[in-house]
């Protein structure tokens, strides 16, 4: 049923990437519970613009829990109070009339606030670019039930491959540790036939660009899987890091080639 | 705004220690070590049970296997893990200290325990603990009246000193955390992860927490309680 | 304007192999002399800028979001057509040519839709090779499953996150380019004009989201895959960010824009709550296979607890007048039936705009667990929305604008009326006709991506003299970027009172009543009349405040909704001069005395494509005949 509550924010406002920034307080009175946080966001921020103040920005696009775009620290907890729910599917019924809510962005120095609560994780791009994928140049792919793939295996990829790259799971990490986005993808494709060929190769690259980026390293807190709205497991993480094992013990340089 | 600037930074690129799995992995390594011989250390002093002479038995047994060498591969490979293992902490420590340089006003942890958050800590006040322990019981510079070659008497005389007691159990429940978390923690950095031992390994570092630091415990209380004597 | 569809000579089913042929090639030793701008990453634009960087072009790619994997693509749920009969249960190209023909009301290009069809087997091949993780049966083979009331199971999916699954795949191809230097990505660009030079697409101009610079980007190919245009309507099942201006953009500086009219009301969506409302979510298909959609039969009883309203006051409405589709009938036609029903003042829930879907029968028939397993997380997903439990209480749904058949007028070779601009996926008009079928837009995104383009962009480039590419201090990109920050500095000057938000919902609030599921001479004549006027009051009461050499999301919402309230009125003009009902244009005045679309082959057999003719004037509504070679024009029925 709605109901209509009052509630308090703080929110972290910062013009852009130079400036210090700092907590500013907004009241929000009679909040329909029905409402999602965005769109609590968005009468916040019609009202702040109707004053002529720049509303708060704040990254989002499909709302529903999909593209990883949206993402704040509400309350100390990236995507707020509700276990595996993103914060544009987050609804004000999560919260009790009177509450005070604290809106930052996720912090890690690989993530750098461009503005307001809007972050930069182009860091995952990168990540993803050295070795976040099959090379199959388009048109060359055998028949689709060429290899059969076991059943769990498939499963398993798919429970991995459900990450939205939202980047929660390094905003909850205490270390800003990017291991369980990272072995996520890793384990998809570790998981599947066609990802054999490159396995070693990719964890390799993938582990090395990941420290380029800065982030910090895994000491199995597991906050990120409690974070993560995607319930991406920390197993994951785990099977990376047999695969970066293997893969140092494995290693041998590649030979120089040469021929015609 | 571009993708960063395109072409990936390939300095990074360097040796498995450099690598911040690579770090983890010598961190459990060495974990491994120092968690297999604290373990075999609480189950060898056991023997203070069994009297002294069982006990000076022992301590003659281990310096002398060997010819006497025995003693000095194990204290090679021991001085080898904790350095390691005291460099990858540091150096892990640092990474991520920097990779959250700007924290949060306020975080609500959901899963990270007591034990998972105070690794360093505990690690720590371990590190200084073995120091202060071996100028205790095996060189004697901490000990006031210490005995050469005679571990048993060494082992009771030290652990009447309530003060030196004290310090040993508070080191003891250092060590019960940091392996609570470590143990369990060595297995994910080893890939030992499985749904159906999942469970088990949790059971296994709790088990082996309270047996190796109720064992180690043991000892001073027993002395204080006069069973020792 | 000329529209030469330029559809290859012979048989339908040789056509695309025999137009490979004759294509022209690009010496390889010269493909990197050429560049190629792709804006959007989606399916279309993410496989089109990976594949044509494969080949060896030079390839810059924009995208709005923050990274290419959240395209708007992302979203979609269901899953992907392909042809490949695997359940050899009678599917062949050639079925699923008919069947997307016929879904599209016989409003689409033959052509187009047969090399559609051909070339969706690549599809399922390239993708399963890039990892995506489709459902698979137990002994490893991929599965399918019927969907959108397709009599063959030919749709490949992914658990719920199809489209995500082979965005991912698009999204790591494309990152494999980058990573290799042969594409270079732009990330929060915004695409505000396109620059022709001699009548041909040479450049885009860009706005840096974060920065505020405005540059131009030359190119010897621009492909647009931006994306579809329904967030026109305000409230609709697509990405906040989703926006005509790439699109219409380029429509004002010459191309045409066909059947703008053409839009897709999706019937199973989570009703509006209130004012508050940003967008509206989508509940899979799937829920009509076993739900049943009902209102109470009296006025009186729509606000009263489902429990208190006995099983003879319901009117099982889509059963009653459909019996042998019931509730599975095809989108349009349930989404009209349930405003319907609301209109007669028989909806439910606070806002009155809402029916029931009921699982209490499929319950009772197939137990709680059966339940859960089959709909578990969309019934999590609606409750998570809601904060009500569909186990308990009904659900409440109700239609929502979810994709648009019309796009910018493209030829075979997906080439509009301006040389070198390249229009795919949703942003194009080619495939769908008046309606689209479930699970075909991922196959038409991919399709135009990885296997057309390539090879049409390659033909029309190898006309092309190497190195011939303008430089950016070409009077004509110094012109559109003077147009761009012009527009800019407009909006920021205009210190109004109103924010752009309003702006859009009003707008939104006049396209749904006058050109939505339902349309009307007068009604499409009054929103002709007042779209202009809301758009005048934009222009003078907007307010955006903050600068242009900043991130800031105000004004871009302000440059979006100006071109919405231009296609807006389009779209208008475009359904009141089509005098027919077909797919998801529907008129009132035409329809059958049961009250289905009514469409006449004789006058609109055709693609209605029109040209701009400067602001204010009337555009122009130009004609490409449709010829039906291999099918039979026949009426729907769904009875
Ligand atoms: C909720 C939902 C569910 C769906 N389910 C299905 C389904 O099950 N099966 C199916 O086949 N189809 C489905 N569809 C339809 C399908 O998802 C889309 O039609 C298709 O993905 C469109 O792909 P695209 O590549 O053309 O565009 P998009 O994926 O929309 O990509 C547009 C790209 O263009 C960029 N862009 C846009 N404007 C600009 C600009 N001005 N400047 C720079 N860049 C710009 C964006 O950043 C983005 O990268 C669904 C749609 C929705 C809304
Ligand atoms: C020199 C002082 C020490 C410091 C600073 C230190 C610190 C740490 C840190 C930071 C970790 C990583 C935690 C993690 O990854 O979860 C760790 C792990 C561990 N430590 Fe220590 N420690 C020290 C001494 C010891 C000692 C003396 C022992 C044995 C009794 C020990 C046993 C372990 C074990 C078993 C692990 C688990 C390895 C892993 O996580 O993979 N440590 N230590
Ligand atoms: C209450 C618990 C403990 C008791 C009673 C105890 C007892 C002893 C004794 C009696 C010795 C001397 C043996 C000898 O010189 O003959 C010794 C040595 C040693 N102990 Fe302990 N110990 C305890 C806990 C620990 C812990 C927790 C650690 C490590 C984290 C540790 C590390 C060592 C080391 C490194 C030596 C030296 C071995 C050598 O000679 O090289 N001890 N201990
Ligand atoms: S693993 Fe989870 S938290 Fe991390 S980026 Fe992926 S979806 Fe987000
Ligand atoms: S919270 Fe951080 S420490 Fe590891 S288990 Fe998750 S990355
Ligand atoms: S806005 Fe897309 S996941 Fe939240």
């Amino acid at each position: 049923m709605e109901k209509h509550i009052n509630i308090t924010l703080n929110v972290w406002r910062q013009k852009n990437a130079q400036d210090e920034g700092g907590f500013v307080t907004y009241e929000a009175k009679g909040v329909s519970t029905e409402m999602s946080f965005l769109e609590m966001l968005d009468v916040v921020n019609e009202g702040l613009i109707r004053k002529g103040d720049e509303p708060i920005a704040m990254d989002h696009d499909c709302r529903e829990g999909i593209c990883g775009q949206c993402g704040v620290v509400i309350n100390g907890r990236p995507h707020g109070p509700r276990e595996r729910t993103t914060t544009c599917q987050l609804h004000m019924r999560s919260f009790e009339d009177g509450a005070t809510i604290t809106i930052e962005p996720f912090r890690a120095h690989a993530f750098p606030v461009i503005k307001d609560l809007i972050v930069d994780r182009g860091a995952f791009d990168r990540i993803i670019a050295a070795g976040g994928f099959i090379s199959v140049p388009t048109g060359s792919a055998p028949d689709g039930n060429a290899a059969p793939v076991k059943r769990t295996c498939a499963e398993l990829a798919m429970d991995a491959a459900a990450c939205i790259g939202c980047g929660a799971c390094v905003a909850a990490c205490p270390n800003a540790s990017a291991m369980l986005f990272v072995s996520a993808k890793i384990s998809q494709l570790a998981l599947l036939p066609q990802g054999q060929p490159e396995r070693y190769t990719r964890v390799r690259d993938m582990v090395a660009q990941m420290d380029n980026e800065e982030f910090g390293t895994c000491t199995n807190h597991g906050e990120c899987e409690a974070a993560c709205p995607k319930a991406v497991r920390l197993e994951n993480i785990a099977l990376m890091n047999r695969d970066f094992i293997w893969s140092s013990l494995t290693y041998r340089p590649e030979s120089g080639g040469g021929g015609a | 705004m571009p993708v960063a600037e395109q072409y990936l930074n390939s300095a990074g690129k360097g040796g498995f220690m450099d690598s911040s799995v690579g770090k983890k992995v010598v961190m459990a390594v060495t974990g491994v070590a120092l968690f297999g011989f604290v373990t075999v250390h609480m189950l060898g002093n056991m023997q203070a049970y069994m009297g002294a002479k069982a006990m000076n038995a022992y301590a003659e047994f281990l310096h002398t296997m060997l010819h006497g060498a025995g003693i000095w591969v194990f204290r090679a490979v021991m001085l080898v893990a904790v350095i390691l293992h005291g460099w990858a902490a540091l150096s892990l420590t640092l990474d991520n200290r920097k990779a959250r340089s700007k924290g949060y006003r306020e975080q609500q942890l959901q899963a990270a325990t007591w034990s998972s958050r105070t690794m360093r800590y505990t690690g720590v006040i371990l590190g200084c603990f073995i120091v202060y322990h071996l100028l205790h019981l095996t060189t004697g510079q901490a000990h006031p009246d210490f005995k050469v070659g005679d571990a048993y008497a060494n082992f009771v005389s030290g652990f009447q000193q309530v003060g030196a007691s004290a310090f040993y159990i508070v080191a003891q429940l250092c060590l019960g955390l940091h392996l609570w978390h470590g143990v369990w923690s060595l297995t994910q950095t080893f890939g030992w992860a499985h749904p159906r031992y999942n469970k088990l390994r949790r059971t296994f570092a709790s088990v082996v927490t309270v047996v190796v630091v109720g064992g180690n415990i043991s000892f001073p209380i027993a002395v204080l309680a006069g069973i020792i004597r | 304007m000329e529209l030469k569809s330029n559809i290859p000579e012979g048989p339908l089913e040789k056509k695309w192999e025999k137009h490979k042929f004759d294509m022209k090639l690009v010496n390889p030793a010269n493909k990197r002399k050429y560049k190629v701008l792709v804006v959007g990453s989606g399916l279309a634009g993410g496989a089109a800028a990976a594949s044509m960087a494969e080949l060896g072009y030079q390839v810059e790619c924009f995208c709005y979001n923050d990274s290419p994997r959240r395209a708007h693509s992302i979203a979609a749920q269901g899953g992907i057509n392909g042809a490949k009969n695997y359940h050899n249960d009678g599917d062949s190209i050639q079925r699923l040519f008919y069947d997307t023909i016929k879904g599209g009301d016989y409003r689409a290009r033959e052509a187009n839709v047969y090399r559609l069809a051909e070339v969706s087997n690549n599809i399922i091949d390239q993708c399963v090779a890039q990892g995506v993780p489709f459902a698979r049966e137990y002994g490893g083979l991929l599965d399918n499953r019927s969907f959108g009331g397709s009599l063959v199971s030919r749709t490949f999916y992914a658990r719920g996150q199809t489209g995500q699954q082979l965005l991912l795949g698009a999204y790591q191809a494309l990152e494999r380019q980058i990573g290799l230097g042969t594409v270079k990505m732009y990330t929060r660009s915004e695409m505000l004009e396109i620059i022709i030079i001699e009548g041909v697409a040479k450049g885009i101009v860009i706005r840096d989201m974060v920065t505020g610079k405005v540059e131009s980007h030359m190119g010897d190919a621009v492909v647009l895959a931006t994306g579809g245009y329904g967030n026109v309507m305000y409230l609709a099942t697509y990405a906040k960010g989703c926006n005509t201006s790439a699109i219409w953009r380029a429509h004002k500086k010459g191309a045409a824009f066909a059947n703008p009219c053409y839009t897709q009301i999706h019937p199973t969506c989570i009703p509006v709550t209130g004012d508050h409302q940003s967008k509206l979510t989508l509940m899979s298909e799937s829920l009509r296979n076993d739900g049943r959609i009902w209102v109470p039969k009296k006025k009186e009883d729509c606000k009263k607890p489902v429990e208190q309203i006995p099983e003879e006051d319901r009117d099982y409405y889509l059963e009653r007048k459909y019996p042998t589709y019931g509730n599975l009938a095809p989108r349009d036609v349930s989404s009209r039936a349930a405003k319907q029903v609301c209109d007669e003042g028989r909806g439910v829930g606070e806002t009155g705009l809402g029916v029931y879907l009921d699982f209490e029968a499929a319950t009772k028939r197939l137990g709680a667990h059966k339940i859960e397993e089959k709909y578990g997380n969309l019934f999590e997903m609606y409750d998570r929305i809601t904060g009500e439990d569909p186990y308990k209480v009904p659900m409440r749904i109700y239609p929502a604008t979810h994709y648009t058949m019309g796009g910018l007028w493209v030829d075979y070779n997906l080439m509009s009326n301006v040389p070198g601009l390249f229009v795919l996926g949703e942003a194009n008009f080619s495939d769908h006709g008046a309606n689209r079928l479930g699970a075909s837009a991922l196959m038409q995104g991919l399709a135009d991506g990885y296997f057309v383009a390539p090879y049409t962009v390659g033909n029309y480039l190898a006309g092309l003299k190497p190195g011939s590419c303008p430089s950016a201090d070409h009077p004509e990109a110094k012109a559109a970027e003077a147009e761009v920050t012009g527009r800019v500095g407009r909006l920021l000057g205009i210190h109004g009172k109103e924010t752009p938000t309003y702006f859009h919902r009003e707008l939104g609030k006049i396209l749904w009543e006058y050109c939505g599921m339902a349309r009307t001479d007068a009604g499409l004549k009054k929103a002709i009349q007042l779209i202009p006027e809301l758009r005048q009051r934009f222009w003078e009461d907007v307010k955006v405040p903050g600068s242009a050499a900043d991130l800031n999301q105000s004004l871009e919402l302000a440059g979006r909704v100006a071109d919405f309230m231009e296609l807006g009125e389009l779209m208008c003009r475009d359904a009141l001069d089509r005098r027919e009902s077909c797919g998801g244009h529907f008129r009132e005045e035409w329809q059958t005395a049961e009250g289905e679309a009514l469409r006449d082959d004789e006058n609109f057999c055709h693609v209605a494509a029109w040209e701009h003719t400067g602001d204010g004037n009337v555009p122009k509504r130009h004609v490409e005949e449709l010829k039906f070679e291999s099918v039979h024009l026949a009426t729907r029925s769904y009875k």
